[in-house]
């Protein structure tokens, strides 16, 4: 099957930035949970998530955001969202992210938020 | 009006690959059914949870096994039954957490019932382990 899902990977300062690229469901749900471990393994730990190109998301994605949040905010990090498309963004809705992430209009925006604190 | 109804099988082999070839199979179904585009992103979402569940829980990840997705469409509603002879669960005993308290305990479960129990408006369970589990969701269409 063709390759659905991919993880691009670039900084700005001390932001690391993971961009998604297609679908994050069951299947694709572990290639980005080895991303976000491998970043947090790395000493990274301000770290922006851009879903401009993330055209679905299921609860196994999500998982993947709920699982490291803890972990990376009592290292003094956090895992900030950006450019979320809308039809994704009902799915985060739906389950009450948006109270548990900072979510932001574009990727700028969230690398800027890091900057400032 | 005659009533009608119709139905629409897939079988797929138990693995998360297929999970982009069942949402393709219910959005197809859901847009014969009249629904608009948030509709049917609704009810895509829900077969996906469904089936992922089933994938990792009834079958433990085992590719071998198959589940059935059947789309009953009539006069008033569309109903998606996720079919599988795994091990089966009754949901009704599964406590929902609230999210802070899945993020404290570093859960990711549980999530997908959840999201399944929101969008779809009447969700059902028949569990017969190792012989038929069958869950029953339903979307009422809206009256024209």
């Amino acid at each position: 099957m063709a390759t659905t899902f991919q993880i691009g990977r670039s900084e700005q300062g001390s932001t690391r930035i993971l961009t998604l690229d297609g679908y994050l469901d069951a299947h694709t749900a572990p290639a980005f949970e080895k991303a976000i471990q491998e970043e947090f393994e790395g000493g990274r730990k301000n770290i922006v998530v851009d879903c401009a190109r993330l055209t679905y998301i299921s609860s196994a994605g999500l998982g993947v955001f709920m699982s490291f949040i803890e972990e990376i905010r009592e290292a003094g990090g956090d895992i900030r969202l950006a450019a979320i498309i809308p039809k994704v963004y009902q799915v985060f809705e739906v389950l009450g992210f948006p109270t548990l992430f900072q979510i932001f209009d574009n990727t700028p925006a969230a690398v800027a938020s890091f900057e400032r604190s | 009006m005659p009533s009608f109804e119709k139905s629409f099988t897939l079988h797929v082999p138990s693995s998360t690959e297929n999970l982009a070839l069942i949402r393709d199979f219910v959005g197809n179904i859901g847009a014969k059914a009249g629904f608009d585009e948030n509709e049917i992103n609704k009810i895509t979402l829900a077969v996906d949870e469904a089936v992922a569940n089933v994938i990792e829980h009834a079958y433990g990840s085992d590719a071998t096994r198959e589940v059935t997705i059947r789309a009953v469409l009539d006069a008033d509603a569309l109903r998606f039954d996720i079919i599988d002879n795994g091990r089966g669960f009754d949901p009704g005993l599964i406590k929902q957490k609230d999210l802070e308290q899945l993020v404290k305990e570093r859960r990711s479960g549980g999530l997908g019932l959840r999201l399944i129990r929101t969008v779809m408006d009447d969700v059902q369970y028949q569990i017969k382990p190792g012989e038929k589990n069958e869950l029953r969701m339903v979307k009422k269409l809206k009256k024209r």
